[in-house]
């Protein structure tokens, strides 16, 4: 009897707070998504009315949009230079044992525990000493280092899961090492890679610590022009704008789920 | 075998394109940090010394700033884990489907941006958001309660924000204890409780580690939701690294508060993993 009481509030104790856990997760985000939607001026939960009033007022919000176009092109930038450095370190580093290798691995990963902020402000300060003006070169700069970790810590992981076997047998049977890459390696680590590139997408679209100290008036990135928004007048567009980054996040993450099964490389 | 017949002598070479971005843009601007930390005037005329990191250890206004940063992370990380550990007991207890669907709600808030969902809590945390309008109608308290710009709202907001870094490792070291395990514990008579605090628990010491460096880290760091959610009265350490070096232009003391504060985290980090082996020494000798 005591057994069956204490399954009995042991399930009820871990159930409930993992009924709380789940509304926190989803709950903020959902309410977003619906004050979106509001057809009031305020934003007060839940809306009295509904419209789309605010995601039309955000085809005439020229500084929102020129945000957009500049964390959308150092986001592009960064991700296809994180793939390219990221995946052939990680090729380079994944079948080694020695300290070299591990020294490496937790080099470029260290960006990840380090305080960002204080990255961006040193990144600021090598870039004043080179001369080099804020621009979306530096941005980009910045951001490969903070979004690099994700793409090698995706392809390390299915690098791990590749039978050498294959590889052997590729090149046994006369196939060169690049086209051993080309055809074995490539397509079977395709969707640790993809995974990765999105997790760092993300990353660099949402970077504020490190944008902060590398951008000019000219090269404000979204994210901190929402802040703006969010901090001095709590504009409805911001809603409406958060609604579309939102949806956009839902159906990609929906997309590489269906692709590369991402959510297994985030464990 | 495969090494022998597939050598790659080369491979360590494709590491270094990455390696050298590093040393340029990673390891040179963290080096510059810590040499203008010990410039002693703010002009930055090349005299050497420790005065930056006496001012700052000497006033006790910084101290608290630091100490406040370093706490709320903990309370933060605490919460996560007081929460996050039945959500990833729960991921390994239900069906594969269940699973995936509670695995899909973990991880879609990584990708979501940080800025979107401190927004949400503004709204929720506000005079008038949901929480308050709910503790009004319940008649739990006859004012609003000051949530948004209050160090309970950064806690709470923080551990939201940064809940998926700790419950995903807590997953995979779930998965990994043998079911065997708790039920030979059931079938030798411990109840529910006793079977968590005595084989659970200790068995996923290496996924609490791992969940609460990365948490923590995450945490102590959040500008972003520290200055929205904390409002212009709570200072926390990243937003004076801020104000220093952009408002106020005094780079060697920006750069000393920064060094500062990474060493701080680095050493909370060093300490956690010392403990996970020291711990797993223990259990797995």
């Amino acid at each position: 009897m005591l057994r069956d009481w204490q399954t009995l509030s042991f399930n009820t104790v871990f159930g409930l707070l993992s009924l709380i856990c789940v509304i926190a997760l989803a709950g903020p985000t959902l309410v977003i998504l619906i004050l979106s939607f509001t057809g009031e001026e305020a934003l007060h939960f839940p809306p009295a009315s509904y419209s789309l009033r605010w995601y039309a007022a955000l085809i005439d919000a020229n500084e929102l949009q020129a945000a957009l176009w500049v964390s959308l092109k150092v986001a592009v930038i960064s991700v296809s230079a994180c793939v390219v450095l990221g995946v052939a370190a990680a090729l380079g580093i994944a079948r080694s044992e020695g300290p070299v290798a591990r020294g490496l691995e937790t080099l470029f990963m260290s960006p990840l525990i380090l305080p960002a902020l204080a990255f961006g402000f040193a990144a600021l300060m090598l870039f004043s000493m080179l001369g080099m003006r804020p621009s979306t070169l530096t941005l980009a700069i910045g951001h490969i280092v903070v979004c690099v970790p994700f793409v090698l810590r995706t392809t390390l992981a299915s690098l791990a899961q590749l039978d050498p076997a294959l590889l052997d047998a590729s090149r046994s049977l006369g196939a060169s090492r690049l086209h051993t890459f080309r055809t074995v390696t490539l397509p079977l680590i395709s969707p640790g890679v993809a995974s990765g590139a999105f997790i760092a997408f993300m990353a660099s679209f949402d970077n504020v610590p490190v944008s902060l100290f590398l951008q000019d008036a000219r090269t404000q990135v979204l994210p901190i022009y929402l802040w703006d928004i969010i901090q001095n007048q709590l504009d409805s567009r911001a809603a409406s704008a958060c609604g579309v980054i939102i949806i956009a996040t839902v159906l990609m993450m929906v997309l590489m789920e269906r692709v590369a099964g991402f959510s297994r490389f985030m464990k | 075998m495969a090494g022998a017949l597939n050598p790659k002598p080369k491979d360590w070479a494709l590491a270094l394109p990455l390696a050298a971005f590093f040393t340029l843009f990673f390891i040179a601007p963290l080096g510059l940090l810590v040499a203008i930390s010990f410039e002693t005037e703010r002009q930055m005329t090349g005299t050497l010394g420790l005065g930056q990191y006496a001012a700052f250890l000497t006033d006790g206004l910084n101290l608290a700033v630091l100490r406040d940063t370093l706490l709320v992370g903990a309370k933060a990380t605490l919460l996560c884990l007081l929460f996050g550990y039945p959500l990833a007991w729960l991921c390994t207890r239900v069906s594969a489907r269940w699973q995936a669907v509670l695995i899909f709600l973990v991880v879609l808030p990584i990708v979501t941006s940080v800025v979107v969902r401190t927004f949400a809590w503004i709204v929720i945390l506000g005079r008038h958001g949901i929480v308050n309008e709910a503790i009004l109608a319940l008649g739990l308290s006859a004012q609003p309660l000051k949530l948004l710009f209050s160090e309970t709202g950064v806690v709470i907001v923080l551990a939201q924000v940064q809940m998926p870094l700790m419950v995903l490792p807590l997953i995979t070291t779930l998965q990994r204890i043998d079911p065997n395990l708790e039920s030979a514990s059931q079938a030798l008579g411990a109840g529910a409780w006793r079977t968590f605090f005595k084989v659970t628990l200790p068995l996923s010491l290496p996924g609490i580690i791992a969940g609460t460096i990365l948490t923590y880290t995450a945490c102590v760091t959040a500008f972003v939701t520290q200055s929205l959610i904390g409002g212009s009265r709570l200072l926390f350490m990243p937003m004076m690294i801020f104000q220093q070096a952009m408002d106020l232009q005094n780079w060697p003391f920006a750069a000393a508060v920064s060094v500062i504060f990474m060493v701080s985290v680095l050493l909370i980090v060093a300490m956690l993993v010392a403990l996970s082996r020291s711990r797993a020494a223990r259990l797995y000798s």
